[in-house]
């Protein structure tokens, strides 16, 4: 083996390993940092297990807005059959409803309360979080053309 | 009878862009002098004709002529001019027309330039023009923006608030500029394919700094639009259209310097060719992404599936063709020149290696969750603490090595010179490490970390241009773009490490206290915009007794669109800002409000306007420079460097 090819194989090992390390920290970066979406009726269903980081997503039930004395909010998130109970310590975005689709990241705490780190509403009157609409398809209270 | 116009007018660009698409390819055969003619001519033709399109449907945005539907869908007589005109592309039919206006506008300056040989520049002008009619298409049969509404509505739908921004206004001009820039390097990479290589990379290389400038500026645009406009106080949240822009100025970044090798050295040919083909297809897969309606979120106006699938097959051929292309022809090409593994040429090898690692950990972290849904419906999303996992450390890594490459000669290279003559850069890295641990709290790993790492590069960026004296513009522009990120650094470093937050709900005359600033409530006032009805609160920043600022974020409520959105207040020192966000109304005159206080924040965008300054230097000696480049180095060269 002459030098020539023999640094060609170096290069081919070295770029090889380099591929190699790079899918490895994808893979346990995925393992690690995947949130999966949930609707009130998962949460009901038991498939969420406590402290575990997931979305909740659907309706912002209507009448069930309530604020403490600082900006702390509490409200329950439903898809039409079940509700969670969802604390939040912020301020609300500005599209935020009762009503309205939600999505909420955060976890169960040990009182079935979830616990909202960050709240999302980016919907306005014309579009709603595709996945609120999945969940509300799911729980049979979608109709088309009128959210 | 202005609709009508543009139609006509883009039916007329659809046959000149066919027209050029045979005639460029043709022109690629060494004899085909007229077809050669013909390619430029009608690329130019062209561009009239798109430009004529796009003219009237501005003119239908300014007039606000209900009867052109997507005028009617997006704008409003009420209002204001400049985002009637923002209109024309904030919305899917139009943005896909400005899409095609800025690709029309390359293959002008394609056909104008006639950069590198006539055969290449046809070729390049060929792909250009299948690429411009399989877009008309696209418009004419999928997104049509001049479809008639009839009876004429007698007002407007309005524009999502969100989208009034002078900011966003310039963003997707700027964002397509920098996308569309790229399928020129795209098309003379393929042409270089098509006819054997000559000397594409340098012919190519004005379009790519283009693209990359404009890539750079669109989306330190964005970021900052999300800052001041979305009102959580961040600068990028990992969100998929984000990221969807962010691919293609990794790949942009990666291929600049690659090219450089490739025009100097003779070195990645083959490299170069492919970089610049992934750098397109991923600008086209970043507009299916945003345009399609996958994901959700301001930019996602198609609903309809149709456009999805049309796009998606038009990725495929677009891709699918040019990497076809490549398998066939790029083993004839000649191979990569050879170079010792001390040399400019590996530096620029790992700075490729760290880009196209970085990118492809975005890559993964964006399409997995659309992947996942489309296979078996789990819904999962992939958040922030990925991209800190995986993308920074190697783009860490990458920061590194920046200050070695422009000191190593090309071929072969003495490190230990290079070396020695950065110890005053090591130095700085080592004062700056040394002033966050010394003074700054909270004190931290990743902090200290980003700040020797940010000095190393400027303290760089310093030395190149007071030891280059006399020296070309090129050396002055890698050191402004590389100091520009170093900048970008301490911005990004800086908010994150030491941003504090502060929640609280006010009542008029309260004083509340947020890190280093008194804020003072004043009330709420109601206020009328020309197409809004804003709460406006009055936040005086306090210096003792006095009134130092008035700050006036504003809670805002459409009523064309139905729809509210927060106006942040932002007061900044250039070193610091204050951010305040008015929150919901509590009753009794009191409300929540959100502050921030965002040490060296506008650092960011800072350091993103000298990166693009750099890439301006670039270009202006680029055009400047007529004469021929040095010929790649003789086989003598590359075997002493054995």
């Amino acid at each position: 083996m002459n030098a020539k090819k023999k640094r060609r194989l170096a290069f081919a090992a070295a770029l090889l390993t380099a591929g190699a390390a790079v899918a490895g920290v994808i893979v346990y970066g995925l393992g690690q940092n995947t949130m999966y979406f949930r609707s009130p009726s998962d949460v009901a269903a038991k498939q969420v297990g406590e402290g575990v980081a997931f979305r909740l997503g659907g309706l912002v039930e209507k009448g069930s807005v309530t604020h403490g004395t600082g900006a702390e909010v509490h409200f329950r998130v439903t898809d039409g059959k079940s509700s969670v109970v969802a604390d939040y310590n912020g301020v609300l975005p500005a599209l935020f409803r009762e009503g309205q689709g939600v999505v909420a990241t955060g976890a169960m705490n040990s009182s079935g309360t979830f616990i909202a780190s960050e709240v999302l509403a980016k919907h306005d009157e014309k579009y709603m979080p595709p996945e609120v609409v999945d969940a509300l398809k799911r729980s049979g209270r979608w109709q088309e053309g009128n959210p | 009878m202005i609709g009508e116009l543009g139609q006509l007018a883009l039916c007329f660009a659809l046959a000149l862009s066919l027209v050029m698409a045979v005639s460029g390819l043709m022109g690629a055969r060494a004899t085909a002098l007229a077809a050669r003619k013909t390619a430029t001519s009608s690329a130019l033709g062209m561009l009239v004709f798109v430009g004529l399109a796009f003219g009237t449907l501005t003119y239908a945005f300014v007039t606000s002529d209900f009867s052109v539907m997507d005028v009617a869908n997006n704008s409003h007589t009420l209002k204001p001019l400049v985002y009637k005109i923002s209109g024309v592309w904030a919305n899917h039919e139009g943005s896909m027309l400005l899409w095609v206006l800025v690709l029309a506008v390359y293959s002008g300056l394609v056909a104008v330039l006639q950069r590198g040989g006539e055969r290449l520049t046809s070729a390049a002008l060929g792909v250009q023009g299948l690429l411009a009619s399989a877009f008309i298409l696209f418009i004419l049969f999928t997104s049509n923006p001049f479809l008639r509404l009839d009876p004429a509505p007698f007002e407007g739908a309005g524009l999502n608030p969100l989208l009034q921004d002078p900011g966003l206004a310039m963003h997707p001009p700027m964002l397509y500029a920098g996308y569309v820039g790229l399928s020129a390097a795209f098309s003379y990479a393929a042409a270089a394919l098509m006819v054997g290589e000559e000397g594409w990379a340098r012919a190519a290389r004005p379009f790519m700094l283009i693209a990359w400038i404009a890539l750079t500026c669109g989306i330190a645009l964005g970021s900052w639009w999300a800052y001041y406009e979305l009102g959580w106080g961040g600068f990028w949240a990992w969100d998929p259209v984000e990221n969807a822009s962010l691919m293609p100025w990794l790949i942009a970044t990666a291929l600049l310097h690659s090219a450089l090798a490739t025009e100097k050295s003779g070195a990645f040919r083959t490299w170069t060719l492919l970089l610049a083909i992934a750098g397109f297809s991923l600008s086209l897969i970043g507009t299916f992404l945003v345009r399609s309606g996958v994901l959700s979120s301001v930019h996602a106006f198609a609903s309809d599936p149709t456009r999805g699938f049309f796009i998606m097959v038009l990725i495929a051929l677009a891709i699918g063709g040019a990497l076809a292309l490549f398998a066939v022809r790029a083993p004839t090409l000649q191979g990569g020149a050879a170079f010792s593994s001390i040399s400019r040429e590996t530096t620029l090898l790992l700075n490729n290696v760290f880009l196209v690692a970085a990118c492809a950990c975005v890559f993964v972290g964006t399409l997995y969750p659309l992947v996942l849904d489309a296979l078996n419906g789990t819904k999962i999303s992939v958040g922030p603490p990925y991209f800190a996992l995986t993308f920074a450390p190697i783009f860490f890594a990458l920061l590194l090595l920046v200050p070695i490459g422009p000191r190593l000669g090309w071929k072969r290279a003495d490190l230990k010179a290079a070396w020695q003559a950065l110890y005053p850069a090591l130095g700085l890295a080592a004062v700056a490490a040394l002033v966050v641990l010394a003074i700054v709290s909270p004190r931290g790993v990743a902090a200290t970390g980003a700040f020797a790492v940010a000095g190393w590069l400027i303290g760089a960026s310093i030395l190149d241009v007071r030891k280059r004296k006399g020296a070309r513009a090129s050396a002055f522009a890698a050191a402004l773009a590389h100091a520009g990120l170093g900048i970008t650094l301490m911005g990004v470093a800086g908010t994150t490490a030491w941003r504090s937050e502060a929640l609280t709900v006010v009542a008029p005359g309260q004083k509340t206290v947020v890190g280093p600033y008194t804020l003072r409530f004043d009330g709420v006032t109601r206020e009328k915009g020309p197409n809004y009805i804003a709460d406006r609160a009055h936040i005086a920043l306090m210096d003792g007794d006095k009134v130092q600022a008035m700050l006036l974020p504003e809670h805002r409520f459409y009523p064309a669109e139905g729809q509210d959105m927060n106006d942040t207040a932002i007061h900044t020192t250039g070193w610091r800002d204050l951010y305040l966000a008015l929150g919901d109304d509590r009753g009794g005159g009191r409300f929540a409000l959100r502050a921030y206080v965002s040490p060296l924040a506008p650092l960011i965008w800072l350091g993103g306007l000298v990166m693009a300054l750099g890439g301006f230097l670039s270009l202006w000696g680029r055009l400047r420079m007529k004469e021929p480049a040095p010929q790649p180095a003789a086989p003598v060269m590359a075997q002493a460097a054995e």
